[in-house]
């Protein structure tokens, strides 16, 4: 199983990336030992995100990344809060991807800010991104203010550790119940090369179809 | 192997001067450049189709048929002809005019055409991009190839008993190339009807053209139209040299990061790294276009970028002499080494005609 987590932060080190990373390694201990955990940085590949949009192709590191994000069997995306939604680096990344290549993926998103008071950037920008990509988002999001790092919880509710681990129970029991993604699945572009004959193409445009 | 030119025409600031060339400029200067192209040796001169500023080019015909009569060797194409957006009975007329006009030295090269706009503005809708290519050039085929067409499809007007004058010179349509970036069925589309594949190679990694152009030539020979290796198959280059490459890389570099395509992006070096963009010697340019046929197998038609992103007339006219001097005439002595007898070249109206001179022999043996 290919655990895949995308980071947007910004910072080294990173809470964003500390988040991920929970989430993680929370996840993994779940699927057991067959679980690799690879983290894509976007930070990282900031500029060629950006030459992807300028040029309209991605770069051979980009490439590596996407095809790292399009061939896992369930990812975690976790971006900070930035005026009011996912930063544009985060978003940007999602750009570049072909619309379908999260289509059915099981996803946990997470989101990190300075204040609790941004958390339902993850219900409504978060969310509704991924639904439009088609990805399976589990029902626990996990949003960490910088003041859930010295929390424990209390009579409401557990802390930010309790939270990630329910939503990594999610992630790790929707993947589990997922045969692993075929060779044919996770090629690159998914399958732009299947052929359908021409006459298809001809029927399909007579009049009256 | 056929050698050219393709040209986009737009009309771009010279970020080096500031200075804009005025369309009237652009014109005459892509008309000096296809005279120039014959000049210099080389085999095809193409022209894009634009129907938006900055480019000039948006009638084909008008300046292909002014080029042909200055010219006496030179093979007119497009770069590309917008099958989609344009009346399919329109292209069938006006190359078939420019066919007589230029005895023969024509062919096309089909293209979708990737501006919105454009699509409504000739009262098109985008989403159909692909049936409208379908539909439209399965009009056109039959009308370069039957006398009288009754056609109904869904989107255009019905033809009943329609005549498209004038008839191909000889009875021999036009060649067509299909242009394609990224569409599989595109190249479904040449396969199907054994016409040419020109992968516009130029602003994208190889792989990808890699996965189209072998699937091309899969379904080439799946149709009956010879083998894989056989089929017809063109690609971009887009190269600026000069004697010493560092000079060429100083020279060219403004022009790089100003570009209307790609510019403000990638470094000249990273784009050189991942696209066919070759700036450097001759030579340079020579190893890395011999480097296609390693890639994408034996082909028919090169064609190179040379006069966008506001070079001076005078810059890509001395580009088009070491191209045609130095580079062309080693490439073809190059690609010719190893060439197996039985690729074709690039059909002409002169080989089609023969062909289709001998089929005729054939036929009239089997009937006697």
């Amino acid at each position: 199983m290919r655990l895949v987590a995308v980071t947007a932060g910004l910072t080294q080190p990173s809470s964003t990336r500390l988040l991920a990373d929970r989430l993680a390694q929370s996840t993994a201990e779940r699927l057991g030992e067959t679980a690799g955990i690879t983290v894509v940085e976007l930070r990282e590949l900031a500029v060629d995100i950006a030459n992807a949009f300028v040029t309209g192709f991605p770069g051979a590191r980009l490439r590596a990344a996407i095809d790292t994000v399009t061939g896992a069997d369930g990812l975690i995306a976790v971006t900070p809060v930035f005026s009011a939604s996912y930063s544009g680096l985060f978003k940007s990344f999602f750009d570049v991807l072909d619309p379908e290549a999260l289509a059915g993926k099981p996803v946990l998103i997470g989101a990190t800010g300075g204040t609790p008071r941004h958390s339902l950037v993850l219900e409504h920008a978060m969310r509704p991104l991924f639904a439009y990509l088609r990805a399976v988002v589990v029902p626990t999001a996990v949003y960490a203010a910088t003041q859930d790092w010295g929390e424990t919880g209390d009579a409401y509710g557990g802390g930010p550790a309790e939270r990630i681990d329910r939503a990594a129970a999610e992630l790790a029991d929707l993947m589990a119940r997922r045969a692993p993604r075929t060779a044919e699945e996770t090629k690159v572009n998914g399958a732009a090369e299947e052929v359908v004959p021409f006459e298809e193409y001809l029927a399909s445009i007579r009049p009256g179809n | 192997m056929q050698f050219g030119i393709f040209s986009v025409g737009d009309v771009t600031t010279d970020p080096t001067t500031g200075r804009t060339p005025t369309e009237a400029e652009r014109i005459k200067a892509m008309v000096r450049i296809a005279l120039k192209a014959e000049e210099v040796g080389l085999d095809v001169f193409a022209t894009g189709e634009h129907h938006n500023p900055p480019f000039v080019p948006s009638s084909p015909t008008t300046m292909l048929g002014y080029i042909a009569a200055r010219t006496e060797r030179l093979i007119l194409s497009t770069a590309t002809t917008l099958i989609t957006t344009n009346d399919p009975v329109k292209i069938a007329e006006d190359y078939a005019m420019l066919q007589h006009l230029a005895d023969g030295r024509v062919d096309l090269m089909m293209g979708r055409g990737n501006t919105g706009p454009v699509y409504p503005w000739f009262g098109q809708d985008i989403r159909q991009g692909i049936p409208l290519a379908i539909e439209n050039y399965a009009l056109l085929h039959r009308l370069w190839r039957e006398d009288v067409v009754d056609w109904e499809g869904r989107f255009r007007t019905p033809l009943q008993g329609f005549t498209s004058t004038p008839r191909p010179l000889d009875g021999v349509p036009p060649f067509v190339w299909h242009g394609s970036i990224r569409s599989p069925e595109i190249a479904e589309q040449a396969a199907y009807y054994g016409d040419g594949f020109f992968a516009n190679n130029i602003f994208w990694p190889k792989e990808h053209f890699q996965r189209l152009i072998g699937l091309y030539r899969q379904r080439y020979a799946h149709y009956g139209h010879g083998t894989p290796e056989q089929a017809i198959v063109g690609l971009g280059g887009q190269v600026f040299m000069r004697r010493n490459s560092q000079d060429a890389i100083r020279e060219f570099r403004p022009y790089f990061d100003n570009a209307p395509v790609y510019g403000h992006g990638p470094s000249l070096e990273e784009f050189m790294a991942e696209t066919p963009l070759t700036v450097g010697s001759p030579q340079q340019v020579i190893d890395r276009t011999l480097k296609f046929r390693e890639y994408f197998g034996d082909y028919q038609r090169q064609l190179f970028l040379m006069d966008h992103a506001g070079l001076p007339l005078k810059t890509v006219l001395e580009q088009l002499d070491i191209l045609g001097e130095e580079v062309v005439p080693v490439l073809r002595k190059e690609f010719a080494i190893g060439r197996p007898a039985n690729v074709p070249d690039a059909p002409t109206h002169a080989s089609l005609l023969a062909a289709r001179r001998q089929q005729e022999d054939q036929e009239k043996e089997i009937t006697v």
